[in-house]
């Protein structure tokens, strides 16, 4: 057909078929997946920060954050959530040592779990005092934008409650193995995220919000 | 401002919502006639599937398949047969437009006509345009890389049916309540709740939320596939150039998607929470919105044509019998339109008022891009340059884009002058330039792609005669219907318009309605192609595996591929690694065949497609239990599904042996060696 010339392999044939290939283990892939679904998430908050840097200031004759926010109480709440991931970092730790207990991790990860319902109590004890003083979401388009960015990190803290039962749950069914060292490593990964993303709440909308 | 309140707000009953008697579309016989039409087509082919009893075969190896090749053809025929319903609506927009002049008001209310043209305009887009782009990459792009399935094979049938649940909502429209009247990206204050109250965005809203979700799963899983899977040997720059482009658009996926998510989710809570985003009272900035949309939207655009460049790079090469000229460049030139992608979207809006300043970065920015694609023109033209060029079907649609889609990069460099793009914004010159590149870029490229891959998918090519004759009725008619529409948007007609006054523009129309005829027929003679294909499979079969000569893997293995791909995973040494093997006589193993590993098929992404329907459907219309209930019955199966740890299984190496021996007996008579 076409009498190209067929390029000498050093003399010897190549392979051209793996012939000895062995199972894939599954999950190769999984940490690169999380990360981009990760990211894709983060895209969402920076559109969440974009709307509340444009719409931040637009009070329409409503209150703005120097009357609204207190401040000691969003530090006692992002303790809670930094605390949460200090506990999830000891659950890790305690996963890959030797011979580890399922308890003691799942004790680890119950702590994290409490601290998250701490955090998320007391964001919904401040949307509910924001509410009840008339400064509910539809006040303004800055309410608009704060009660959205916080509530959706909010939210993203009580899917991630969920996640840990249904991992606390797991790891009693069905014991330490690969695949839920690599559920808990998506789930650290997805927790530790959503603590950047409030580093990012706290300072931009409370912080330069009430001292600027 | 508040506009009349002729839409008073109907009671929202605890059971049915805000969904009545009257949401049906009893009182207009236009869209009556087409449910019935559509429900008495459907209950057929229900009776069909009973009759011959595939319910078993379709679930089993169909709907619950994680095979990322089935996993394509169902996307793909999701493309085509929405494809159906997005060009109904286009021939009524035509038909509409030639007739309605001067005392005639043609036969669309301009209510209907309204939701046609955004109808149009979405079903193209989200769901012909994305699943035939999704179908052709999830079919392509592991057997071009060696790959046995995608990373995430599960994901990926999720994916698939959370598309087709999007398509499933927008579809509902058209029997229960109406769609939105908006245009296709539903610009706020119009799509905000006091101009638009009814179920009209609330549909386009649930529709591209949930197939929104199945794109981006779609995107992650696709690159972590070409990041993390491809053959031993085979470097990024030794991919074929479809891979790369895949790559490309699955990166534009997952950073833009995300922004349409968010953007419809704010212009949710406007119009459900009455929040102040878009609004025009308390601070709300529609801008934003505009600014926001196009953010996601301008990638989009290249997420449909950079795959449509990669069949084109695939097809030139093997039916020039050349290697692709200019590799490197043609990499680097679609990861550079990648980049800019992200840094064209407010030529959308250049009449917004940005300022002279704004305005002049991105039309500079528009501008640079053709440079990228002008590179890539000539590179499939050198490609071509001295080749011994078969021109096959899927050449012929190469060659038609290769003209067609110049004339529309043209017209959009021109459109990228600001002071142009004052006078030619929202016109019909507009309307054409988009349609040039979509159509002659996208679509195109897809139906060349589809009589490409055909034979690897079903084992034997789709017939020349119908296919040639689809071919010529189409880019025919696509000139007809297109070439008014440049001239009327000079003339200054705007877009989306029912009736007009001047009865001087009436030919022109009548020229773009005959187009639309055209094309139709072509459309025609495109299922006649498929049909007659069927019947005459014995004639047009292909037991080689490789009918076009091939360059790239996929063409390695047998038409159709088997369940895992390759017995033998090919080691690559060359960016056309197929062409390379047979160049240096490899010979494919008969023996010491092997047990595969492979994923379990699952129902589950056909239940949360359901829930996803019912939940969108709830959401729509106000049925709050409804809403509550599918949304607990999702976090159920997603959570429940979790509990499954055993999700693989091995294909025995008896099976393996059995389909591999019988490959080797087919291709003993041909005397192919490969």
């Amino acid at each position: 057909m076409n009498a190209q010339t067929h390029e000498d392999f050093g003399g010897a044939t190549p392979v051209f078929y793996d012939l000895d290939e062995h199972d894939h283990p599954a999950g190769g892939s999984t940490a690169l997946g999380f990360w981009m679904y990760l990211m894709s998430d983060c895209l969402i908050f920076a559109i969440l920060f974009a709307c509340y840097a444009v719409l931040g200031h637009s009070y329409a004759g409503g209150p703005g954050p120097k009357q609204l926010f207190e401040l000691p109480l969003v530090a006692l709440n992002t303790a809670m959530l930094l605390l949460s991931s200090l506990t999830y970092g000891f659950a890790m730790l305690t996963l890959e040592r030797k011979g580890a207990s399922v308890r003691a991790v799942q004790g680890w990860l119950a702590l994290t779990g409490l601290f998250g319902l701490a955090f998320l109590c007391i964001e919904l004890y401040e949307f509910s005092h924001l509410i009840h003083e008339g400064a509910g979401p539809q006040r303004s388009a800055f309410l608009s934008s704060f009660f959205t960015l916080v509530g959706t990190h909010g939210l993203h803290v009580t899917f991630g409650l969920i996640w840990l039962a249904t991992l606390i749950v797991q790891l009693g069914t069905h014991g330490i193995g690969p695949d839920n060292k690599r559920r808990l490593m998506c789930l650290g990964m997805f927790w530790h995220f959503l603590d950047v993303i409030w580093i990012g709440v706290f300072t931009i909308v409370y912080l330069m919000g009430v001292l600027a | 401002m508040m506009p009349p309140m002729d839409h008073p707000t109907p009671p929202v009953s605890p059971i049915f919502g805000r969904l009545t008697i009257d949401s049906l579309p009893l009182h207009e016989p236009i869209v009556l006639v087409t449910v019935v039409a559509i429900a008495i087509g459907g209950l057929a082919l229900l009776a069909l599937i009973t009759k011959y009893r595939v319910w078993g075969v379709l679930w089993h190896d169909w709907l619950t398949s994680v095979d990322h090749k089935k996993i394509g053809i169902m996307y793909i025929i999701l493309g085509l047969v929405m494809f159906v319903r997005g060009f109904s609506d286009a021939l009524m927009m035509r038909a509409q437009q030639a007739m309605a002049f001067g005392d005639n008001a043609g036969y669309l209310p301009p209510d209907h006509y309204n939701q046609i043209f955004t109808a149009h305009g979405v079903i193209m887009i989200f769901f012909v345009a994305m699943p035939l782009v999704a179908g052709l990459m999830n079919f392509v792009v592991p057997l071009q890389i060696g790959a046995r399935d995608v990373s995430f094979p599960y994901l990926n049938n999720v994916s698939f049916w959370m598309t087709a649940a999007g398509a499933a909502i927008t579809m509902i429209s058209l029997f229960v309540g109406n769609y939105a009247r908006t245009g296709w990206l539903a610009m706020p204050p119009l799509s905000g709740v006091v101009a638009s109250p009814d179920v009209g965005v609330d549909y386009y809203i649930w529709g591209l939320q949930v197939a929104g979700i199945g794109t981006l799963l779609s995107g992650v899983n696709l690159i972590a596939t070409i990041v993390k899977m491809r053959a031993p040997g085979m470097t990024l720059m030794k991919m074929p150039i479809f891979c790369w482009t895949a790559l490309c658009t699955n990166t534009l996926i997952v950073a833009a998607f995300p922004v349409l998510t968010a953007v419809l989710a704010l212009l949710s809570l406007d119009r459900y929470v009455g929040m102040q985003f878009f609004t025009n009272g308390l601070g709300g900035n529609p801008m934003m919105y505009v600014n926001l949309i196009w953010i996601w939207g301008h990638p989009e655009v290249y997420i449909l044509i950079l795959p449509a460049f990669g069949v084109y790079s695939e097809i030139v090469a093997t039916f020039s019998s050349k290697r692709i000229f200019g590799y490197t460049s043609m990499v680097y030139a679609t990861v550079v339109i990648t980049i800019l992608a992200y840094l064209v979207w407010l030529h959308h809006f250049f009449t917004m008022g940005s300022g002279a300043s704004v305005n002049s970065f991105f039309a500079i920015t528009t501008m640079i891009i053709s440079i990228p694609t002008g590179a890539k023109i000539f590179n499939w033209l050198f490609t071509m340059y001295r080749g011994r060029i078969r021109y096959e079907l899927p050449m012929m649609w190469t060659l038609a884009f290769m003209l067609t889609f110049t004339i529309g990069g043209m017209t959009g460099v021109l459109l990228a002058v600001p002071p142009a793009d004052f006078v030619l914004h929202n016109s019909l010159f507009l309307v054409a330039h988009f349609h040039n590149v979509i159509i002659g870029g996208t679509l195109f490229g897809m139906f060349a792609g589809i009589n490409y891959w055909w034979p690897k998918a079903f084992g034997f090519k789709l017939d020349r005669v119908w296919g040639k004759r689809s071919f010529w009725l189409w880019v025919s008619g696509f000139w007809c219907a297109f070439a008014p529409l440049y001239a009327l948007g000079l003339m200054g007609v705007t877009r989306r318009l029912s009736h007009f006054d001047d009865t001087a523009y009436q030919p022109f129309f009548a020229v773009a309605a005959f187009g639309a005829v055209l094309i139709a027929l072509g459309i025609a003679c495109m299922a006649v192609q498929i049909v007659v294909s069927i019947r005459n499979r014995e004639a047009l079969r292909d037991v080689t595996g490789d009918p076009w000569d091939g360059r790239t893997l996929e063409w390695s293995t047998s038409s159709p591929p088997p369940d895992y791909n390759f017995a033998f995973t090919p080691v690559v040494y060359d960016n056309d690694a197929w062409w390379d093997m047979k160049q240096r006589g490899a010979v494919r193993p008969t023996e010491g065949f092997r047990a595969i590993h492979m994923p379990k098929n699952t129902g589950t992404g056909v239940i949360l497609a359901a829930l996803s329907v019912a939940f969108g459907f709830a959401m729509i219309w106000y049925i709050w239990w409804l809403a509550a209930v599918s949304l607990v019955g999702l976090f159920v199966v997603t959570i429940g599904h979790s509990f499954f740890y055993k999700r693989d299984f091995h294909i025995p190496v008896e099976d393996v042996m059995r389909i591999e021996n019988a490959r080797t007996r087919q291709l003993a008579p041909e005397g192919v060696a490969a």
